[in-house]
């Protein structure tokens, strides 16, 4: 009987929160930021989110496009077939790479510090003092977060494969000697716009949403403790992680099975 | 200050009640928190509410701003039934009250002068200049006008509260709710706080509730004092009404001796049965 | 209560997403502007089309003129169907033109290679919509192997 009772308090708790998220979302959604008060919030929020993840993107991107040409050289090499190491590395890339480490990325860089921040300002009543002040803290402090969140990503990801292929270029055309020509050729071949960088960029935009809708609901149904900081702060990064990796398959599925 | 005082004379009105609390009863989960009371809060007075920590004073508070709804009953701020608005109207009326939070709320990552100049910004369109006259007026009226730049994080407990101050007075509501004003203050910054407290209720108008167990400073400024204990209103009166009380509850709690009415030990089994009885401890808030 | 520091860093982040996304578009995919291009339709039915695949090249001489759009199976003779899309600009292929599907190296990508027919007054200009009638399959390697096979048989 007691077990019963424990599962249903467990699927009324996990029921209530999708609630909770869903009623959170809509409302993020719903404050589209509106030219006049809401742009400059919207900018500061995009620097916190894109800006500051900037660096940790293009230095990830480029060394994963370095090492691909690296590993794939090596195996091309063995068939001949090196003239193919462009197509190689741009497919990876844009097709899986760029979105999901992206994503991953930016759920342990903006993801997390997202959660921790909005908790903290739970936690210290500044949340609470909004609502006081008959300021709605949905469209002062979420909404902004999360349209950030949605802009950010994907831009970070083209950013993740452009930098990526530069960093292949780098070490299969001058350093082992692929032919330039061949390599951008031979990609162009292969690569198609629709198909290839259209998917990609609708992955990241889904990662996106997933990502900053769990940071901020995360953040703004945390117990305000420094316990539940740390824990919805762990729980933003664990989760979007997952979502992400099995929302890729469900895409990739989706999309490049014809 | 002498123009704002005059206004605040007109205002003094004896009659009127601003928030009307009628059979109201909370409920947080199971808990009972307020079983059916019934409290009203007379403009331009300060309103002090009383008792010991742990019985939900900041609750009321909630329940007053609309962060929190009853279990039933009413609370009538101005004639609306503050639980029943709908969100836009709730939002609406909120920009008459505000609330001195105990952690003062600052947001962090603005400076003193941000902060105050907020609520102006986001409620208002008025140029940069006026709302920069708007914020030292009220810098000046709480003496911090020499901290502007200043960023929550390098002010002192008391500073931030009196920072905060200035914010809730930005845009002169109608009703302020202090919640424990007087909590780990130094002796000097409390007094600055009380004399705050009384002068702004006096000066601009306001009614104020304050909500604190500290007896002396709320006997000083109150008009009217609510003492709240085991879900009720155990006791009410001008400061000197309370002081004459005799009901053992409201005297243990003004003279503020350890044991009595409320007892000085958590509810529990009796002390030599559990001395004797040589049992491993299990957690009683499951059984 | 923008600084200008974070303005100028959004713009410059913003520029550069963009940027990166034109360089995907344009250098990696190279569809952005060439893609446009007013195209036209012909047909060739082959026989056997091997490895060919939608968007596989269509050269003449090593010049990329047009692409594979489609490839479907033509349900009265049951033989393959590939929809070629030349450039525009290539509009003067005669019905003697002549397209047979080649293979780049040895174990390369297959691509169809176009041989412009003589132009000659009684010999009309291919339009869109028509159907390239001299054709020659992709070789399949093991049909190649299994001919060698019997013909170095035969000749003992």
């Amino acid at each position: 009987m007691k077990q019963v009772y424990f599962l249903g308090r467990k699927a009324i708790a996990i029921i209530s929160g999708i609630g909770r998220a869903l009623i959170l979302l809509i409302s993020a959604l719903a404050h589209v930021p509106n030219p006049k008060k809401g742009f400059p919030l919207l900018l500061n929020q995009l620097y916190a989110v894109g800006v500051l993840s900037l660096v940790i993107i293009i230095v990830s991107g480029t060394f994963i496009g370095m090492v691909l040409a690296l590993q794939g050289y090596t195996i091309l090499v063995g068939y001949g077939a090196e003239a193919s190491l462009g197509p190689m590395v741009a497919l990876s890339l844009i097709r899986e790479l760029g979105p999901v480490i992206a994503a991953l990325l930016f759920a342990g860089r903006a993801g997390s510090a997202l959660t921790a921040e909005i908790g903290l300002m739970k936690a210290t009543e500044q949340l609470s003092s909004l609502e006081m002040m008959a300021v709605d803290p949905l469209r002062r402090i979420i909404a902004p977060r999360f349209w950030a969140g949605l802009i950010s990503l994907p831009l970070l990801t083209a950013m993740f494969s452009a930098v990526g292929i530069l960093g292949a270029h780098l070490v299969g055309v001058d350093w082992l000697g692929v032919d330039s020509g061949t390599f951008w050729s031979v990609m162009q071949g292969q690569v198609d716009f629709e198909k290839d960088i259209v998917n990609s960029i609708i992955k990241s935009i889904v990662f996106a949403f997933v990502i900053t809708w769990i940071a901020v609901f995360k953040g703004y149904d945390c117990d305000p403790t420094s316990e539940g900081i740390s824990k919805a702060t762990t729980a933003t990064v664990v989760q979007s992680s997952l979502w992400v990796l099995s929302l890729d398959f469900i895409l990739t599925a989706l999309m490049f099975s014809n | 200050m002498h123009l704002l005082l005059k206004r605040g004379l007109q205002n003094y009105n004896m009659s009127e009640i601003l928030v009307d609390i009628r059979n109201m009863t909370f409920k947080r989960e199971e808990r009972v928190i307020y079983n059916d009371i019934s409290l009203s809060i007379p403009k331009g007075k300060v309103t002090a509410i009383m008792g010991p920590s742990g019985i939900g004073k900041t609750t009321l508070l909630r329940l007053i701003g609309g962060q929190l709804k009853p279990e039933s009953g009413n609370i009538f701020f101005d004639g609306k039934d503050i639980p029943r608005l709908s969100r836009n109207a709730l939002y609406e009326t909120r920009k008459r009250m505000s609330m001195l939070f105990q952690s003062g709320a600052l947001f962090s990552e603005m400076s003193v002068y941000d902060n105050i100049a907020f609520p102006i910004r986001e409620h208002t369109n008025l140029p940069e200049n006026l709302i920069e006259k708007m914020v030292l007026m009220k810098l000046e009226a709480v003496g911090l006008r020499g901290a502007r730049g200043l960023r929550p994080s390098e002010l002192s407990g008391g500073m931030a509260r009196r920072a905060a101050l200035a914010r809730s007075i930005a845009l002169d509501p109608e009703l302020i709710l202090y919640d424990e004003p007087f909590a780990g203050q130094d002796p000097i910054s409390m007094g600055v706080i009380v004399r705050l407290i009384r002068s702004l209720n006096d000066a601009l108008g306001l009614t104020s509730v304050v909500v604190s167990h500290d007896v002396p400073e709320v006997m000083g400024i109150a008009d009217y004092i609510y003492i709240i204990a085991e879900q009720k209103i155990i006791g009410q009166g001008t400061p000197e009404q309370i002081a004459e009380q005799t009901s053992p509850l409201v005297r243990q709690f003004v003279n503020g001796e350890s044991d009595g009415p409320v007892p000085f030990h958590y509810k529990a089994a009796p002390y030599r049965e559990e001395l004797i009885r040589k049992t491993v401890f299990t957690n009683n808030r499951r059984g | 209560m923008v600084s200008k520091k974070v303005e100028l860093m959004v713009g410059f982040f913003v520029a550069l997403g963009i940027g990166a996304l034109l360089m995907l578009a344009l250098k990696v995919a190279d569809s952005g502007l060439s893609g446009s291009d007013e195209t036209y339709n012909l047909y060739a039915k082959f026989d056997n089309v091997g490895g060919l695949k939608v968007r596989s090249p269509i050269k003449v001489g090593g010049v990329v003129v047009g692409r594979v759009s489609d490839i479907s199976l033509d349900v009265e003779d049951y033989t393959p169907v590939v929809t070629l899309k030349i450039y525009a600009k290539y509009n003067n292929f005669s019905e003697a033109t002549s397209v047979s599907i080649l293979t780049a190296g040895l174990l390369g990508e297959q691509y169809i290679g176009l041989l412009p027919g003589f132009i000659d007054e009684d010999i009309e200009i291919l339009v869109t919509g028509d159907f390239i009638e001299d054709t020659k399959p992709a070789l399949v390697l093991e049909e190649l192997i299994g001919q060698f096979l019997f013909s170095q048989g035969s000749d003992d």
